[in-house]
């Protein structure tokens, strides 16, 4: 079967089986081939891909246990965060990490180990995960932790499916007053402006900007800042104090065809940027949108990827660490800005402090952008990366698909530990992806 | 539907048709007895509706085989489900149960004597009762008999009569009985076989169907509804034909 990442590139044949319960388990695992888990697919490369065997873990969609304590949860990894959303949210609790979509497996989430909005205070998804329980190379199923078998946890979490099966994730949710968050939106003239922002900013739960990255000179940089906290429920607007915990549910709205890709050149992108930024009039005043709008504003347009037309698209995220983000950044929006190579979407957000062996984020300026897959933007990106590189940074491995393999090596100081690790679980002879093979991990 | 919580009964809850209805009913906020033979699969899968849905689920273990225990099982049951759904089933494979009759034999206890017997005892209380529903998932491979899968087909051709029968028995009793017969659907029971897109439900398509049917009082209810008119085709081709082709 024809599968991709969410991003359409690369599109690989598959021999793809779900796995519903341990008798597949065994049975999968016992034969002779590597094999990859794959969540719902939400990676933009080729992270969830494996000719020979792509092993579903959608099945495993049970909710296990919740203690209203402490809002420990363990459910099977493939529950959608769409799902724990709607089960626990009108409960009164919130993921303490939210990526940028709801359509993702907790498994995923554990695997990529996710970041959001709130990073540079709460730290990535691993933080707030307790215990695994794992399906190893030989078949086996053990349950780790801090605890128990902590280097193979410390290697999963982050670990990209590379170390074997997650079964089942036990975690912590945040508990919440309401469903709502309070939010203000500022205007930033440029990158500097910007960069202020996020500094004045450091104690707000929740912060993220949208740049425009095809601004040159003077503007380069310019963007709309984002700024949140957890709505209490006073600050509800009356229509909707007496529910506070209920949000109502939105028309999603379908991107019917593929648009031919001419459909987003430079041209039409930057018209596009800078209507959006003049839209951002919107700015210096405090609304309360409700959590759906807040942290997911791209789910709504399902399958929006199909405006990058066929033959795919290429998302870019780097991290750039703190003392070099303002020469970094710079050097890379210049580049971007230069190619008039597209991307309506580039995301900065400032991360705080991150441990992990293969996790991506660092103390420092993460950068987000989309690219339309073409020979001239493919030798683009070798070119960020090669920025990244000389400024100390690193590629996100859950959205790379065209990365060469020497700036894994440049990019991790832990890789070594990780692939030790993964021997000595007998990992690196079983669980291989498209993506482990072309960074020869 | 009444103030009262509706309680549903589903045999054979850890299959994917069972599941997708446990959820469809979960949903509309009714209680759940959950029965099949995996005790311990029940008790996940009644943990997993009752943190979603928070409705009340019991586990209860059944083996629609073992028909000498079915009196003691729905005696058992408290309360008395308002509404039960038997999806047991077991396709087995046409060529090797040609040869061994023992499998054969199996198929066909699976399919219709065990699910008759238990939707039996069933129906004698809903009918003391006053109120019920039964509905029992037959299938399409029951309309007619062919050669690639006569063994299972015969089984669920019996089913369907059973159930139209009760349903002609019950009609002025106040119990309600209705035939589900799906198509092709995508489960556990059909995996490794070429299912035509079209014609092929999802688990929650038979959830749905049947919550649906249930509302509307229906009889007989083909998923996806393209079945009717397919069937209704095959069964109008003479035997004469019929017999030569190989379908």
């Amino acid at each position: 079967m024809r599968l991709s990442g969410w991003g359409n590139f690369p599109v690989v044949d598959c021999r793809l089986v779900t796995c519903r319960g341990s008798a597949d388990l065994q049975r999968l695992l016992g034969q002779d081939t590597t094999l990859i888990p794959r969540g719902n697919g939400r990676a933009y490369g080729d992270a969830a891909l494996n000719p020979e065997l792509t092993v579903s873990m959608l099945g495993l969609d049970r909710f296990l246990s919740f203690d209203p304590e402490n809002g420990r949860l363990t459910c099977e990894a493939g529950v959608l965060l769409r799902d724990l959303l709607a089960v626990f949210v009108p409960r009164g609790w919130f993921p303490a990490v939210t990526p940028g979509t709801k359509f993702v497996t907790i498994g995923g989430m554990v695997a990529a180990d996710v970041h959001g909005k709130n990073h540079h205070l709460a730290g990535s998804f691993a933080r707030y995960v307790e215990a695994l329980e794992l399906a190893l190379a030989d078949g086996s199923l053990v349950v780790s932790s801090r605890h128990e078998h902590p280097e193979l946890f410390a290697a999963t979490l982050g670990g990209m499916g590379l170390t074997g099966l997650i079964l089942t994730v036990t975690s912590r949710l945040i508990p919440i007053e309401t469903a709502y968050i309070r939010q203000e939106t500022f205007k930033a003239r440029d990158l500097a402006e910007v960069m202020e922002h996020f500094e004045t900013s450091a104690d707000w739960t929740y912060s993220v900007a949208w740049v425009d990255c095809l601004a040159s000179g003077r503007n380069r940089g310019r963007g709309l800042f984002y700024r949140g906290e957890h709505a209490s429920r006073a600050e509800l607007p009356a229509a909707v104090r007496a529910q506070p915990l209920l949000v109502a549910p939105k028309r999603t709205k379908r991107v019917p065809v593929y648009l031919p890709g001419a459909a987003l050149n430079g041209l039409t992108v930057r018209a596009f940027n800078a209507l959006y930024y003049r839209l951002g009039a919107a700015a210096n005043q405090t609304i309360i949108v409700d959590y759906d709008t807040f942290f997911f504003p791209l789910d709504n347009l399902l399958e929006w990827y199909r405006i990058y037309g066929r033959r795919g698209l290429a998302q870019y995220q780097c991290v750039l660490p703190k003392q070099a983000s303002r020469a970094g950044l710079s050097a890379l929006l210049e580049r971007v800005a230069k190619s008039g190579e597209g991307s309506f979407l580039a995301v900065l957000k400032l991360f705080g402090p991150q441990e992990g062996l293969l996790s991506f984020p660092m103390e420092g300026y993460t950068l987000a952008l989309d690219f339309p897959v073409r020979t001239k933007t493919l030798n683009l990106l070798d070119e960020l990366d090669e920025i990244v590189a000389h400024h100390g940074g690193r590629v996100y491995l859950a959205k790379d698909a065209r990365m060469k393999p020497m700036y894994l090596e440049r990019g991790y100081p832990a890789l070594g530990r990780f692939r030790q690790i993964r021997e000595e679980a007998g990992a690196h002879r079983k669980f291989e992806s498209a993506l482990s093979r072309r960074l020869e991990l | 539907m009444n103030a009262k919580t509706e309680t549903v009964l589903i045999l054979g809850a850890t299959s994917d048709i069972g599941r997708a209805i446990a959820r469809e009913y979960a949903e509309h906020g009714c209680a759940l007895q959950l029965a099949g033979r995996d005790s311990a699969q029940l008790a996940r899968e009644a943990e997993d509706l009752k943190l979603r849905h928070g409705v009340p689920v019991s586990a209860h273990v059944f083996d629609v085989l073992e028909m000498q225990t079915h009196s003691y099982f729905v005696a058992a049951l408290d309360p008395l489900p308002d509404t039960a759904v038997c999806v047991v089933g077991l396709l087995g494979d046409q060529k090797e149960d040609e040869c061994d009759f023992g499998r054969a034999e199996l198929v066909m206890r699976t399919n219709y004597l065990g699910p008759a017997s238990v939707l039996g005892e069933l129906a004698n209380r809903f009918a003391a009762r006053g109120a019920g529903t039964l509905i029992g998932i037959s299938s399409v491979a029951g309309d007619r008999g062919r050669a690639t899968n006569y063994v299972y087909g015969s089984a669920k051709a019996g089913f369907t009569a059973f159930l139209s029968g009760l349903r002609n028995r019950l009609v002025r009793s106040g119990v309600h009985v209705i035939t589900v017969k799906p198509g092709f659907v995508r489960t556990r029971m059909t995996k490794g076989m070429a299912l035509p897109g079209l014609l092929t439900a999802e688990p929650n398509e038979i959830g749905r169907a049947i919550y649906a049917a249930a509302r509307r009082r229906a009889n007989v209810v083909y998923v996806r509804p393209i079945w009717r008119y397919l069937m209704w085709a095959v069964e109008a081709i003479p035997e004469g034909v019929f017999k030569r082709l190989r379908i």
